[in-house]
């Protein structure tokens, strides 16, 4: 591990010598039940080495079976990435020793992959950017190694290493950028962009539940640079252990100053592993590729290879839900919202929760105040995202409907709100056992007005005398007697008649 | 009746008809490993105590009249290449001395549905790579017709106490001729079935594209009988076969060459060829002919380049399927003494555990399979055996079966090819085609070379799930020439009458 710090030039000084080329090499855990090669269950944080069997510990003589769920699963990510499936692909063994790969080689696909050749459009500041998709293809996890002792956490070091099967044989899909080029000072944001709107297309897909945090998606960097006008490519690094959108755009970020800096210095750039690090936003070395090992790929001899139908394909795209992309487009005309607007409710991660309360009968303008408004704000207190506070979109679409109903005012619904984040039950239950309801009983609120008007007898004279506005006072002052469960509009219109 | 002497499809009918017991059956198979063991060494473990569960259990399904599998009572010998529950598994190596499997091998557990009593494991080259079980951690097995030679390999283990009389039956793998030379060389029956007739789920591996579990008898029908009752589809095993098992036993039972048409490959003889087992060899032809079957010389041209294809697809797989083998989750672990990483201890494991064959395959595979060199060794290798496939289907539109001599001498003395492996390799010359094209033979004793006066084996070779065709032509072999002599032919092995 490399101690020195890095030499580094800032980044508008990098950008403006050289032209930066990118590629992104994204891992998906895909959600199946069961692991790619055998029967043992997926289920993430579970006893270690409790989800395993002969064949995902390798053990001699266990053999490897097809999960056609995965495959499934991939055509499905192939063809939402707009890629041709191949109808005739192999998989391929990967050799290399390692204590967390019960094999030492894993089964992965080398030059047959399933999916080849697609796209996928990314919107950044000042436009689209079409990403260029290599090769969607499917392999096998590995087990995960704990290093205890030592200072890094990594093997070197280390006074004793433990090992957890239960992740080996989940099925990974690995998409695979081709180099995106010209994105200059964009790079980092671009990187960070494409990332986001791939983990929002894999979650639409349901094929995964794209997780960065539990590891569920992961992503490697390829960063190089070109001085400008050389049109020579650089030697590229690989950067590894980025588990954030917000790393993503760092890592990038931070490999073009320290490459810069290093080119500026007359050095030449090392093809090699580096580690990003979350807490300094830093890369440092890993291994070398160029003492690289060779991972003597050969076809897996132990399974036949797959040869998905055309007709399952068709089938399979026929069955695609509807992607961010298009979905963005037709809820931007339904809902009537500017871009911004929609950009807004994406970056708050409203945009399925808005949906599904408009689904569920509320307006889009309503869905929207109450979950970029009070909801944001309590996700905010609570430390948490909208999709993490415990209210459905649906008792959100009722709390809006009793206030078009009037039977709840703002201030009421906003108490509903929090007795159902409290776990009280739905809006209905809440209103009723709290006695929550807007106080429509015309004499009690008459009889409250006429109190209101005794009390401020030189507030009614002015309202006598035309100064309409002074209404607020008798209002609040109505509303205080009711406990603010009036309906503050009736209220006003009661006193401006009887003062009329 | 002595119950060793009996054949397996003899046991089946005494234990039927309520002559003899499993327990009995058993007993007296393993007293006689007890009497010649320490001789043949066919055996790395005996299974004594779970044996005679087994048999008890049978036994007493009898007597209550609960369904009873194919075997029920029939004492199997199993190749220490299949994992077991219960009994070590090692695969002849020190590398997993002391493992026990925590499951079945889709065979043992057919074998165990069909109620064949597991008598023990069989040594074994080590990982099954050699043809002569001095390859084996363990030390030889010896052959019963000359206890000073090899009994062949790798699965010897097997072949040798099966014509020893130490079970009446026995399962190999076959990778390059594995099971077959073996047969041809201990004067038994050994079967290859369609690659992916037989499953290799708990079969440990030695190539992946090759290795196919088989049936030794001392007679073709016994053969037969083990064959069906191990094959079939396994959902286990992706390169499982879907389809109906082949009507082995009829077709052992039918034994009916006439109308056949035969095809002697030319390719398979010639230099290097013991004169005593072509002579035999061509006695045999002679013979099919005589029982009806029409006769014709078939070319193979590509098989002449299967020998050297063998040695780079098989190392290979080999170097791959072999990497588990790290002293991490099981078997031997060698320096962890706490100041060695995980890496260290790894190769000084692999060093210590591994034999030198093991080793030069390993080092020749990672070879081959190495970027820069894939091309030119995996990769062409891999169109010879399209070529070779080619030559069998060109065959096989012309005639039913192919025949060859089984092995191109008779077994060789203990020691004499052990320095020199491209020696030892040609032992499988003949049996390599058939593996790499995945296709069905079996070697079928036809008399006694007429230079050494030991075993030689008539190999019958025919299309992919038609293994019934083989037991046809072989079962007519047998019935004809063991009319001939009078008797069995094992019956003139004299290795343990001393």
């Amino acid at each position: 591990m490399t101690t020195t710090t890095d030499m580094l030039v800032p980044f508008a000084a990098a950008i403006e010598r050289y032209e930066p080329l990118i590629g992104l090499e994204t891992h998906v855990e895909l959600g199946t039940r069961t692991k790619m090669f055998c029967a043992c269950t997926t289920t993430f944080g579970a006893e270690p080495n409790s989800q395993v069997c002969p064949v995902c510990l390798g053990l001699p003589g266990s053999l490897p079976v097809v999960n056609r769920t995965a495959i499934e699963y991939a055509i499905r990510i192939g063809l939402a990435l707009n890629c041709s499936i191949a109808s005739w692909c192999r998989f391929a063994r990967k050799n290399y020793f390692y204590p967390d790969m019960p094999k030492n080689f894993q089964i992965s696909q080398y030059d047959e992959p399933l999916c080849t050749d697609g796209w996928l459009d990314v919107t950044v500041e000042g436009g689209t950017i079409r990403v260029g998709i290599e090769r969607v293809h499917l392999e096998e996890d590995t087990g995960k190694s704990l290093h205890m002792g030592g200072a890094t956490g990594r093997i070197h070091g280390a006074d004793y290493s433990l090992v957890d099967y239960n992740r080996a044989g989940i099925p990974l899909v690995e998409i695979v950028t081709k180099p995106i080029e010209a994105a200059g000072a964009n790079a980092p944001e671009v990187a960070r962009v494409y990332v986001t709107e791939l983990r929002d297309l894999l979650r639409s897909l349901r094929v995964s539940d794209v997780r960065m945090e539990e590891g569920s998606l992961r992503c490697d960097v390829n960063t190089s640079l070109s001085p400008r006008g050389s049109g020579v490519w650089g030697t590229r690094t690989e950067t590894k252990n980025v588990n954030s959108l917000r790393s993503v755009e760092r890592a990038v970020r931070f490999e073009i100053e320290r490459q810069a800096a290093v080119l500026d210095a007359g050095g030449r750039v090392i093809q090699e592993t580096r580690h990003f690090h979350e807490n300094t936003g830093t890369t440092t070395s890993g291994r070398s590729k160029e003492e690289a090992q060779d991972y003597r790929y050969f076809p897996e001899p132990d399974l036949v290879p797959v040869a998905p139908s055309r007709d399952w394909v068709e089938q399979i795209r026929a069955e695609l839900p509807e992607l961010p992309a298009a979905r963005w487009t037709r809820l931007q005309a339904e809902w009537a919202l500017s871009e911004a607007d929609m950009t807004a409710l994406r970056n708050a991660g409203a945009l399925d929760l808005v949906a599904e309360t408009v689904a569920a009968g509320a307006s889009p303008s309503d869905a929207r105040k109450w979950w970029l408004g009070e909801l944001a704000r309590r996700a905010n207190e609570a430390g948490t995202d909208l999709a993490g506070l415990s209210i459905e979109p649906a008792e959100v679409a009722r709390v809006a409907e009793l206030v078009v109903q009037g039977a709840l005012n703002d201030q009421l619904a906003r108490q509903v709100l929090d007795r159902v984040l409290a776990g009280e039950g739905t809006p209905d239950e809440v209103v009723a056992a709290r006695g929550l309801a807007v106080v429509s009983d015309e004499g009690a609120l008459t009889a409250a007005v006429e109190a209101a008007i005794a009390a401020n007898p030189d507030v009614a004279a002015r309202i006598r005398d035309g100064k309409v506005n002074a209404a607020g006072v008798l209002v609040g002052a109505v509303m205080k007697a009711t406990g603010r469960k009036a309906d503050a509009t009736r209220v006003r219109e009661l006193i401006l008649d009887r003062l009329s | 009746m002595e119950l060793t002497r009996m054949t397996a499809a003899e046991l089946i009918a005494a234990l039927a008809g309520g002559e003899v017991s499993a327990t009995e059956v058993t007993q007296a198979h393993l007293d006689r490993i007890t009497a010649v063991d320490d001789r043949v060494h066919a055996f790395l473990h005996v299974a004594a105590d779970s044996a005679l569960a087994q048999a008890a259990e049978v036994d007493d399904k009898r007597r209550t009249g609960a369904e009873l599998g194919p075997l029920a009572g029939v004492p199997v010998a199993v190749k220490d290449v299949f994992t077991t529950l219960g009994l070590p598994t090692t695969c002849g190596s020190r590398i997993l001395d002391g493992w026990h499997p925590p499951y079945d091998a889709t065979i043992t557990q057919r074998l165990k549905q069909a109620g064949a009593i597991i008598i023990g494991k069989t040594n074994m080259d080590e990982f099954a790579m050699g043809s002569s079980t001095e390859n084996s951690a363990f030390g030889p097995s010896h052959n019963p017709w000359d206890l000073a030679r090899v009994p062949g390999g790798s699965s010897g283990g097997s072949a040798a106490a099966v014509a020893a009389y130490e079970a009446p039956l026995g399962i190999g793998t076959d990778t390059g001729g594995s099971i077959r030379q073996p047969a041809a060389v201990c004067g038994v029956v050994g079967t290859k079935p369609t690659y992916g007739g037989s499953s290799r789920y708990g079969v440990v591996a030695f190539a992946s594209s090759l290795d196919t579990p088989g049936p030794f008898g001392r007679t073709v029908l016994d053969a037969a009988l083990l064959h069906e009752a191990i094959s079939g589809h396994d959902p286990m095993d992706s390169t499982s076969i879907d389809a109906p098992v082949p009507p082995v036993v009829a077709a052992a039972r039918e034994a009916d060459v006439s109308g056949m048409r035969i095809g002697v490959v030319t390719d398979l003889s010639g230099d290097g060829y013991q004169p005593g087992v072509l002579s035999r060899f061509a006695e045999a032809v002679e013979l099919l002919e005589s029982l009806g079957a029409k006769v014709t010389e078939v070319s193979c041209p590509h098989f002449k380049y299967a020998l050297p294809a063998y040695y780079l697809i098989a190392p290979s797989e080999a170097s791959s399927n072999l990497a588990r083998f790290d002293a991490m989750r099981y078997g031997l672990r060698v320096g962890d003494d706490g100041t060695r990483d995980a890496e260290e201890v790894m190769a000084l494991t692999r060093e210590a555990g591994f034999g030198a064959e093991v080793k030069r395959r390993i080092i020749l595979g990672a070879y081959a399979l190495s970027s820069g060199y894939y091309d030119a060794y995996y990769g062409k290798a891999q169109q010879v055996r399209t070529l070779i496939i080619r030559d069998f289907d060109a065959a096989f539109g012309q005639v039913d079966v192919l025949v060859s001599p089984s092995t191109p001498t008779t077994a060789f003395p203990i020691g004499e090819r052990a320095d020199n492996p491209m020696a030892m390799y040609l032992a499988d010359l003949c049996t390599i085609p058939s593996d790499l094209a995945g296709n069905a033979a079996i070697s079928v004793p036809c008399g006694l070379a007429t230079d050494d006066g030991l075993p030689v084996g008539l190999q019958v070779m025919a299309p992919a799930l038609a293994d019934d065709r083989l037991y046809r032509v072989a079962a007519a072999v047998e019935t004809a020439l063991t009319g001939r002599w009078g008797q069995p032919l094992l019956s003139q092995a004299k290795g343990l009458d001393r």
